[in-house]
């Protein structure tokens, strides 16, 4: 187990479509996508899609993560230079 | 890559983490496997911000930490069989989203502690970005997600509720509103039926003591969510039956209560009913050397987790004479679990809140007057599946089936692996099976 103290908290820059995104180390990826505003994915019909179960069941928010597609943001934390792209 | 163990427990919450602790306690060898990439499960998932995670997790992790059993985190199972002949080991297979492979995992005994996921119900506007379940706006906050000064709505049913809306309003939400869909009467016989449990009653006056100044309101539901022109949330509207309002809120927390994760059960061949998957007193299923504990054999709250966790261990490490011990106790939290049930019970007009162009199934975007076209007398699914796409997209019905069941009373009818999405690369090396497991006759019967 290891818990984060916020006197030892660092921060790891994504790339979010391209742009630099500052992110608490071992903050959820989805999580991060919300602070930015972006959502994830286009849906069938063309709706805008966020997380929705945070727990990795309903795949709402996939993105694509260091050139996996469909990956679920929910149950991945934030690496140093991890690339996501919100797919279309 | 093949592990031999004796015991393997898939899913580390409160349940496997009692289970693979006391297993490996009795000499067993055992392994841990959980898609996450920490343990704790939902309810004690870690939070990025929070340096105090509660007593009772650090406890169970530690114990587990020191038991000798094996943790596999980040591995999503996605076949298994319980035994490939009679007496021989059964085996699963995991794909490792870090190390991009897929593991197979040999066992004699296996444990079950796949634990529950929300249900969510669809209505207007549920797709909107700003619409979360509750249990998962928490778990997002959890990991990262600023909610300081945002005007949030909770709504839906169940404990769970109360536990989000504080959680929230400590990190700084505004909560506007807590919605509870079950009738104040109903609530009042559940916290009569507590008197047993009164360690439960101080959590609830607890989350009260904090909540104090939030409208806190029974029998009433949300009935659409409103966007504003970027499309993202800016009002719920809500009704008692009698008459709706709207709420202006950035956020909607909306969960109705938990359904169990029984997919991997099925897949195996376990009995599993309508509340979930069947054990008897040593959480055995109806495959003998497959064990099941926690929310997927009812929704009945950590306690009773972790004491069909830690009775599931014992038993199938052979120590059933030391689990037999810990039933009554386990008794008395299902009973909790069971008045629970009865308490949040889904009342009919949630039934009625979808239009026709409300979407259902969110992978596929289907409507819900395409479903209403498929309504037939046998209550199944398949026929929806086939004509409309409705469940089967990535996340294969987990979240449009419990809807489905709610709106029409269609029930999944198989459960096909690989039971997650895996990428192609993983198929091509893997056996997998390839025929459908279908519910049997006994199962269909004992619902």
């Amino acid at each position: 187990m290891r818990e984060v103290d916020k006197s030892t908290t660092t921060t790891v820059t994504v790339y979010v479509n391209g742009n630099p995104v500052q992110a608490l180390r071992g903050a959820m990826l989805a999580a991060t996508l919300l602070n930015t505003g972006q959502v994830c994915r286009t849906s069938e019909s063309g709706e805008p899609r966020t997380a929705l179960c945070g727990m990795g069941i309903c795949f709402e928010c996939r993105a694509t993560v260091d050139g996996l597609p469909h990956q679920r943001t929910c149950q991945i934390e934030c690496r140093e230079g991890m690339t996501v792209h919100t797919q279309q | 890559m093949t592990h031999s163990f004796d015991i393997v427990v898939v899913g580390a919450g409160p349940a496997g983490l009692a289970a693979a602790a006391a297993a490996a306690g009795a000499g067993g060898r055992v392994a841990i496997l959980d898609d996450n990439p920490r343990v704790g499960g939902q309810i004690w998932r870690s939070s990025v911000a929070t340096s105090h995670p509660e007593p009772a997790r650090i406890r169970a992790v530690q114990r587990f930490e020191a038991s000798g059993a094996k943790l596999f985190s980040g591995r999503q199972v996605v076949d298994a069989e319980p035994s490939r002949k009679h007496g021989a080991p059964g085996r699963l297979d995991a794909w490792g989203s870090a190390t991009r492979t897929l593991e197979t995992f040999i066992f004699d005994q296996l444990i079950l502690t796949t634990g529950a996921r929300e249900r969510l119900l669809p209505f207007p506007g549920w797709t909107l970005p700003g619409v979360f379940g509750a249990g998962g706006l928490q778990a997002i906050v959890r990991g990262g997600y600023q909610v300081r000064g945002k005007r949030v709505a909770v709504a839906g049913t169940g404990p769970l509720l109360l536990a989000v809306a504080a959680h929230l309003q400590q990190d700084g939400a505004e909560i506007v509103l807590v919605a509870e869909q079950a009738s104040l009467r109903s609530l009042i016989s559940f916290g009569k039926s507590l008197v047993t449990h009164p360690a439960k009653i101080l959590q609830g006056i607890r989350l009260r003591r904090e909540l104090a100044g939030v409208p806190y309101r029974t029998g009433c539901w949300p009935v659409a969510a409103k966007g504003e022109g970027d499309g993202e949330l800016s009002a719920v509207q809500f009704s008692n039956g009698s008459r709706n309002w709207t709420e202006r809120c950035d956020l909607l927390a909306c969960g109705f209560h938990l359904v169990p994760n029984t997919e991997l059960a099925t897949l195996l061949g376990c009995n599993v009913s309508e509340t979930g998957v069947q054990v008897n007193a040593g959480q055995q299923t109806s495959v003998a050397n497959v064990y099941c504990a926690g929310e997927p054999t009812g929704i009945a709250g950590v306690d009773a987790a972790v004491l069909q966790g830690e009775i599931a261990g014992l038993t199938a490490a052979g120590k059933a004479g030391q689990a037999a011990r810990l039933h009554r106790k386990r008794d008395a939290q299902i009973a909790f679990g069971q008045a629970m049930d009865r308490a949040f019970a889904l009342r009919n007009e949630l039934r009625n809140l979808p239009q026709p162009d409300t979407i259902v199934c969110r992978c596929e975007d289907v409507r819900f007057a395409q479903l209403q076209e498929q309504v037939n007398p046998q209550n199944d699914w398949t026929n929806a599946k086939l004509q409309t796409r409705c469940g089967m997209g990535p996340c294969q019905g987990r979240v449009c089936g419990p809807a489905l069941n709610a709106l029409f009373g269609w029930r999944n009818s198989s459960v096909r692996s690989p039971i997650f999405p895996i990428p192609l690369e993983a198929l091509c090396s893997a056996p997998f099976n390839t025929e459908e497991v279908q519910i049997s006759d006994s199962q269909e019967n004992s619902r």
